[in-house]
C-alpha cells in the first residue's frame, strides 16, 4: 500500500519534467516542417496521445481477461480506469485532430483521414462502456459484463483500423513519411521525450483515479465498521467500488478454463 | 453438439409457430426502402447510394432479432435449463448465432429482390451480392448474439442493444457497401477490391465466432 | 447445528448427498442468505422453512448450481460447490418458481427439448411415461401458455424429474396447488432413494414428508 501511495506523485514529477523538457524541445530544437510549418507541431501532441489511448484499450482488454479468469476484482477496476482514462485521451485526440485539419485543410472533420475518422468510431463505441456498466445492478456481474465489453473492444480496435484504412483509397501525407522517407532525428528524439512524458502522464492518472477508488472503498468499509447499523443509501454507480484488497477471500475461482 | 441442434431446433420451431423475428424484419425493410426512396428523393440508385442503402437497411432490419433472439431464454427459463443440464453453455451461443444468421439470409432472400425491384433497372448484380451478404449476416449474428445476452441481462435491454451493436458493425458495413458499392454500378457489376472485403467480412466473422464462444460461459454464470 | 444422518430406508449410506458448510450469499451488501450448515444423507428429505425473503430460494438455487455462494462451501452429490459445479450438471432436478418451459411449445415438445438437452435415450418412452403419472396425456400436445397454472407446474414436475436427477430441488412446488395437482405432483417427486430438498412456508404439511428440517431467517 505505502509503495503504492509514494509511486503516484513519482510518476507525475517524471511526468511534468519530461512533459516539460518535451514541449520545450518541441518549441525550440524540432525544426519546422518544410510542408506544414508551424502547426505541424501539434504532432508532438497528437500523435503520442492517441498511441497511449490506443494502448490504454488494448491493456484493458488485457485485464479484462484476467478479470474473468481469476475473478479479481482489482483487475476489473484496472481495466475501467484504463479505458476512462484513454477514453479522456481520445477526446483530447479528436481535438487536436480536428485543430490539425482545420489548420492544414481549411476544415474542422475531413472524413479521408483512418486515423481520426478510426478514432471517433471507437470513442463512439468506448462510450458505451458507461451505460453497459450503469444498467447491471449486480456488481460482480457488473464486472463481469464490463470485462466482456473491454475484450470485445479491444479485439475491435485493430480490426477497426484495417477497416477504416482500407476504405481510404487516398490517404493523406503523413508527417513520418517526409521526402527522406524518414522523420529527421532531431523530430524523432522530440517525438519520444513527448511520448514518454504522455505516457508517464497517462499511467500516473490511472494510479490517481485507482488510488482514490481505493480510497473511497477503504473509507466506506470503515465506516460500516463504526457504525454497522447505519446503512448508507444506496447508490448506482457505472464505477467498480470494489477493489479486492477486502474481499481477497473470494479472490479464487479455480473452476474456470482458460480463455 | 446435440444441444447445439436442440436449442437451434427448438428456436425455429417457436420462430415458425409465431413469426415474432421474421415477419417484422421483413416488413421493416420494405417500409425503409420506401423510406430512403422519398428521403433521398430517387426512384432509381446505384454504386454506393444504392449499397449504403442495402447495408443499413439489413443492419437496421437485424436490431429486430438480435433485440429479441434471447428474450424468451430470460424470460421463460433457457438460460437455467441449459445450466441445469450437462450441455456445454457455448453451444448456445453457437444455435444463437446460427438462429440470428438463418433468420438475416432468410431476411436477404426477401429484402434485396425487393430492393432490386424497387430500385434497380436489371437483377444482374445480385448473384455476386450473395457472398458478401452471407459473410455479413454471419458477422452480425455473432456479435448479435453477444450484444444480446449482455443486454438481455442488463435492466436497459432495448436501449443497450443497439448502443452497443451499431459502432461495432461499422467494420462490417465498411466491408459489405466496398464490396457492394462496384457490383451495383449503374453500367453492370464491377470487382474492385471485392476479394479484400471479403477476407475482412470473414476476418470480422472469425473474431468474433472465436470471442463469442470464449466469453459465453461467463456471461451465463451467476 | 448439522444433525446426524437418520434415515430408517437408507441402509448404510457411504457419503451424505448434501453438506453444507457456513453456506453464505450476498447481493453486493444486501445479504441475500445466512450462512448455514447442515447434513443430509442420500435419500432423505430436507424441508427448508422461513418466511418470504429468508433465502430459501437463494439456497435452493445455488444447491441447484443456478447461483455461485458468495463464502462458504457446499458438497453437493460428492461435487465441491462452487469449485466443482460442472459435476452436478445434469444430475440435479430444479423446480422453482418459474416452470422453466417454453410457451410456444407443447408439453411434449419441451419435455422431448429437455431431454435433448440432458442427452438422453428412449426419452420418448420416458416421457410418455411421466405425462401418465401426471395425468398430462390430454393435454400434451397444447402448447403451454394455453395451459393453467396447476397443469404447467405438473409439467414443470415432469420437466424436474425427466432425466431422473439423484437430487431434487424443489422451491415451494405445491403453492397454489388444487389437491388433484398436489396429489399427482407427490407421485412424480416421491421415488425411494433420492435425496431431495423441498422449500416451503407450509411447515405442517412439509414436517410430515422430511426427515429434517432447515429454518431459515
Amino acid at each position: 500500500m505505502k509503495a503504492r501511495l509514494t509511486s503516484a506523485p513519482t510518476l507525475v514529477t517524471a511526468a511534468a519534467v519530461v512533459i516539460t523538457a518535451g514541449f520545450g524541445m518541441v518549441f525550440f530544437y524540432a525544426p519546422l516542417d518544410a510542408d506544414q510549418g508551424f502547426i505541424q507541431k501539434i504532432f508532438y501532441l497528437h500523435v503520442p496521445l492517441a498511441i497511449w489511448a490506443l494502448l490504454g484499450f488494448i491493456i484493458a482488454g488485457i485485464y479484462g481477461i484476467k478479470y474473468l479468469r481469476t475473478n479479481d476484482p482489482a483487475h476489473d477496476a484496472r481495466s475501467y480506469v484504463l479505458i476512462h482514462q484513454s477514453v479522456i485521451f481520445a477526446t483530447t485526440v479528436l481535438i487536436t485532430g480536428s485543430i490539425w485539419a482545420k489548420a492544414a485543410w481549411g476544415k474542422w472533420w475531413i472524413w479521408d483521414e483512418p486515423t481520426l475518422v478510426s478514432f471517433l468510431i471507437i470513442f463512439l463505441l468506448y462510450a458505451t462502456y458507461y451505460p453497459l456498466r450503469y444498467s447491471i445492478e449486480d456488481r460482480e456481474r457488473q464486472a463481469r459484463y464490463a470485462s466482456v465489453f473491454a475484450i470485445v473492444a479491444g479485439a475491435f480496435v485493430p480490426l477497426n483500423f484495417m477497416a477504416v484504412r482500407l476504405a481510404e483509397s487516398l490517404i493523406h501525407p503523413r508527417t513520418f513519411a517526409t521526402a527522406e522517407g524518414g522523420l529527421p532525428g532531431s523530430m524523432a528524439l522530440t517525438f519520444l521525450v513527448c511520448f514518454i512524458g504522455l505516457g508517464l502522464m497517462f499511467f500516473a492518472l490511472i494510479k490517481f483515479e485507482l488510488e482514490a477508488k481505493r480510497t473511497a472503498a477503504e473509507l466506506s468499509r470503515l465506516e460500516r465498521q463504526l457504525a454497522p447499523d447505519y446503512e448508507a443509501p444506496y447508490r448506482r454507480t457505472a464505477a467498480p467500488t470494489d477493489l479486492g484488497a477486502s474481499v481477497s477471500m473470494e479472490a479464487d475461482r479455480p473452476d474456470r478454463g482458460s480463455l | 453438439m446435440s444441444g447445439l441442434l436442440a436449442i437451434l431446433g427448438k428456436d425455429l420451431r417457436i420462430e415458425l409457430r409465431a413469426w415474432r423475428s421474421l415477419a417484422p424484419m421483413a416488413l421493416f425493410s420494405a417500409t425503409v426502402f420506401v423510406i430512403f426512396r422519398f428521403a433521398l428523393d430517387r426512384e432509381r440508385l446505384e454504386g454506393g447510394i444504392a449499397a449504403g442503402v442495402l447495408v443499413t437497411t439489413l443492419l437496421f432490419a437485424s436490431l429486430l432479432a438480435i433485440n429479441r433472439i434471447f428474450i424468451s431464454e430470460r424470460e421463460e427459463g433457457g438460460f437455467d435449463l441449459i445450466r441445469l443440464s450437462p450441455c456445454d453453455p457455448s453451444m448456445m451461443f453457437l444455435a444463437k448465432t446460427a438462429a440470428l444468421t438463418i433468420y438475416l439470409i432468410l431476411l436477404e432472400l426477401i429484402a434485396v429482390p425487393l430492393f432490386a425491384l424497387f430500385f434497380l433497372d436489371s437483377a444482374e448484380a445480385l448473384p455476386a451480392l450473395a457472398p458478401v451478404l452471407v459473410l455479413a449476416a454471419l458477422g452480425l449474428a455473432a456479435v448479435g448474439a453477444l450484444i444480446s445476452t449482455i443486454a438481455t441481462m442488463s435492466s436497459a435491454r432495448d436501449l443497450l442493444a443497439p448502443l452497443l451493436l451499431l459502432p461495432l458493425s461499422i467494420p462490417l458495413v465498411i466491408a459489405a457497401a466496398g464490396a457492394a458499392s462496384p457490383v451495383l454500378e449503374a453500367g453492370g457489376p464491377g470487382f474492385e477490391r471485392y476479394g479484400t472485403w471479403l477476407a475482412v467480412l470473414g476476418l470480422y466473422d472469425v473474431i468474433f465466432c472465436a470471442i463469442g464462444f470464449a466469453v459465453f460461459d461467463y456471461l451465463l454464470d451467476e | 447445528m448439522s444433525l446426524p444422518a437418520q434415515s430408517d430406508t437408507a441402509g448404510g449410506s457411504p457419503a451424505p448427498a448434501l453438506i453444507l458448510d457456513g453456506l453464505r450469499r450476498d447481493f453486493g451488501d444486501r445479504p441475500g442468505l445466512p450462512p448455514v450448515d447442515a447434513t443430509v444423507a442420500a435419500g432423505e428429505t430436507l424441508a427448508v422453512l422461513g418466511p418470504n425473503g429468508s433465502g430459501k430460494s437463494t439456497l435452493l438455487r445455488i444447491l441447484a448450481g443456478l447461483l455461485r455462494p458468495s463464502h462458504g462451501a457446499a458438497r453437493v452429490l460428492d461435487a465441491e460447490i462452487p469449485k466443482e459445479t460442472w459435476k452436478i450438471r445434469g444430475r440435479v432436478g430444479y423446480l422453482g418458481h418459474e416452470p422453466l418451459l417454453y410457451r410456444d411449445l407443447s408439453a411434449r415438445e419441451n419435455l422431448a427439448f429437455a431431454a435433448r438437452l440432458h442427452g438422453l435415450d428412449d426419452a420418448e418412452a420416458k416421457i410418455e411415461r411421466l405425462l401418465g403419472d401426471a395425468a398430462l396425456e390430454a393435454v400434451a400436445e397444447r402448447r403451454v401458455i394455453e395451459l393453467s397454472a396447476g397443469l404447467t407446474q405438473r409439467v414443470a414436475a415432469c420437466r424436474a424429474v425427466l432425466h431422473d436427477p439423484d437430487l431434487l430441488v424443489l422451491d415451494e412446488p405445491e403453492a397454489n396447488l388444487d389437491d388433484e395437482s398436489r396429489e399427482r405432483l407427490e407421485k412424480i417427486f416421491s421415488r425411494s432413494g433420492r435425496t431431495r430438498v423441498i422449500a416451503s412456508h407450509d411447515r405442517d404439511r412439509l414436517r410430515s414428508i422430511s426427515d429434517q428440517t432447515l429454518e431459515l431467517g
